[in-house]
């Protein structure tokens, strides 16, 4: 749109939000280079998840503006902001737990179809989005549970169907709150490499509480602490600062 | 371990459970079909108009709260407010059957979407209140309007002939239309819920916050199942009206409402049968203990309780539970 390739892909500038009273969030600003993995980090309670839902639109900002792609966004509904190409995860894995890992796939799919409303029209039809649905489900390992309902998923598992049915919106921006929360040691190592791959083409935010797993993930990293930015950079970098250091203490930074 | 288990089961037995389920579901349909047309030899044709009517309208009360998880404590609203319409039409206008019932439809639709469009941003509790205020409102309607007559209601409608040939005043002619008003109802639900519009309402029923994070604008599909919901609820209320040739205020009175809800949640809740079984039962237990001299709300409050206690899938839910389909 306006000059190109240097444009932050996503930017929030001066958001604040407060809940009766509380400031979860003061002040923030954050740019998001296009094609990166930037990762948002801090101890609990530090408004990480907040920024999250205030970038994606699942909650309004108290104060400040927030744009997409050079657009502004921040009168817009979440589901449109969807439409536009920033895709969300959710911290508690969000599957639709009665039907398939195929059928989960074949929701997302579905949105580019005209037939949304056609209530007349059997979902028979829908079996055209099989071969592309597989297609996913094989890209995050997941196959062989193509037939099982995501219920009965294991939690890692579903994690996978999670992010096999956010890469069927094919965002440019890829959102993952805690996409490892959870998770047992095996699981993390699946999901980082995932994650890898499927930023190659596209830009990744996600927010994480264990500073060890971005390391070696993220491009840039933000330090968050009490709604505030504590500081900003590479791992080396931020991993040196004195702040973030403080912060960390007690935590599970020092391993 | 658990993975390849999975691995070697699932590719080949769910395809193999999903045809059964298909073929089991023809099956009960032919039975259905059966039992539609041996009834009236078994049982009263009026009394089976009745149940057939309830079961319509709590099948498409099913189809708001099994596909989209909304319940409504409103939806008398629809069936009278159609009831009153067709029953105007055939009465005063001089339509035939057919025509009455589209007009009855129509205007449930028509307040359907009012309805809607007012509440579906609500969830849960504030869904059913407010629900339940509008159907209030035209409950207040249908007290004041001098079409509605009032406390008299709507009466000596005239049922007219099927297709201008088949006289509706021969129970036998009227058992049977009424089944083919349900059958295409019953038909038309059962594809909705398989439709790829139904699709969407299980995943936002699963998952709210999961479907609008992929881009849909959740309301409006709430909007469209509510409509289908109360046109359906309106079919069965037309169909009633000229069926007894009456419509009075019970027919738009909370007690209705609630009383759709129990029958749906008696038979089974989510099920394609529930309903209708429901509807049978409740139906059943009000005509024969009217003549019992026993208190018949308190009697069905009570089996309510039970059924809530003992199997809260309700009948056909238990049952399909017991032989493990879904």
């Amino acid at each position: 749109m306006s000059n190109g390739a240097d444009e932050p892909i996503l930017r929030l500038e001066n958001v604040s939000k407060s809940f009766f009273g509380f400031l979860a969030v003061r002040d923030f600003s954050l740019d998001v280079r296009r094609g990166s993995i930037h990762a948002l980090i801090g101890p609990n309670g530090a408004g990480k998840t907040t920024i999250f839902n205030l970038a994606t639109k699942t909650l309004p900002p108290t104060r400040g503006r927030i744009f997409f792609k050079g657009t502004d966004i921040t009168a817009r509904s979440a589901s449109e902001v969807a439409r536009l190409g920033m895709v969300r995860s959710f911290q508690i894995s969000a599957v639709f737990a009665s039907l398939t890992a195929l059928e989960n796939v074949k929701i997302a799919l579905q949105r580019f179809r005209p037939d949304g409303f056609a209530f007349w029209k059997s979902s028979k039809v829908l079996h055209a989005l099989d071969d592309r649905a597989m297609a996913l489900l094989c890209d995050v390992g997941i196959e062989s549970y193509a037939h099982a309902r995501a219920s009965e998923l294991p939690y890692g598992r579903r994690r996978a169907l999670e992010i096999a049915t956010t890469l069927a919106l094919d965002p440019e921006l890829l959102m993952l709150d805690e996409p490892t929360a959870g998770m047992g040691h095996e699981d993390v190592g699946r999901i980082s490499d995932l994650i890898r791959t499927v930023a190659r083409d596209r830009t990744v935010l996600m927010v994480e509480h264990n500073l060890s797993i971005v390391a070696n993930l993220s491009d840039q990293i933000t330090v968050l602490a009490r709604g505030e930015r504590l500081a900003e950079g590479t791992y080396d970098v931020v991993s040196r600062d004195p702040a973030v250091i403080e912060a960390y203490v007690g935590s599970e930074h020092h391993d | 371990m658990s993975q390849e288990t999975l691995q070697a089961t699932s590719p080949v037995t769910a395809p193999g459970l999903k045809s059964a389920g298909r073929d089991l579901t023809l099956v009960w349909y032919g039975l259905g079909i059966a039992a539609l047309l041996a009834a009236p030899f078994f049982f009263y044709p009026i009394f089976l108009v009745k149940v057939l009517c309830f079961a319509l309208f709590a099948c498409a009360f099913n189809l708001l709260l099994g596909s989209c998880g909304l319940l409504s404590f409103g939806h008398a609203a629809f069936f009278g407010a159609a009831g009153y319409v067709a029953g105007h039409a055939a009465k005063e206008w001089g339509l035939p059957f057919e025509a009455a019932l589209v007009c009855g439809t129509a205007a449930a639709a028509a307040v359907g979407l009012l309805f809607g469009y007012v509440s579906v941003r609500r969830q849960g509790l504030q869904f059913a209140m407010i629900t339940l205020a509008l159907a209030q409102l035209v409950y207040f309607l249908a007290l004041q309007l001098p079409f509605t007559h009032a406390e008299d209601g709507l009466s000596a409608i005239p049922r007219g002939k099927v297709l201008g040939t088949f006289d509706l005043d021969n129970i036998f002619v009227l058992y049977y239309a009424t089944a083919v008003v349900f059958l295409i109802g019953f038909v038309a639900m059962h594809r909705m819920t398989n439709s790829t519009f139904g699709q969407l309402l299980k995943a936002i029923r699963d998952n709210e916050p999961r479907a609008i994070s992929l881009g849909y604008e959740v309301h409006r599909y709430k909007l469209m199942a509510f409509v289908l919901s109360a046109t359906m609820a309106g079919l069965a209320g037309s169909t009633k009206a000229i069926a007894f040739k009456i419509v009075a205020l019970t027919d738009v009175h909370w007690s209705t409402s609630g009383s759709v809800i129990l029958m749906t949640l008696l038979g089974g809740l989510g099920t394609l049968f529930g309903p209708v079984v429901g509807a049978a039962v409740v139906v059943s237990m009000e005509d024969y203990l009217a003549d019992s001299g026993l208190p018949i709300n308190a009697v069905i409050g009570a089996i309510f309780i039970l059924c809530i206690l003992l199997f809260r899938r309700g009948i056909v839910g238990e049952i399909q539970h017991r032989f493990g389909k879904r």
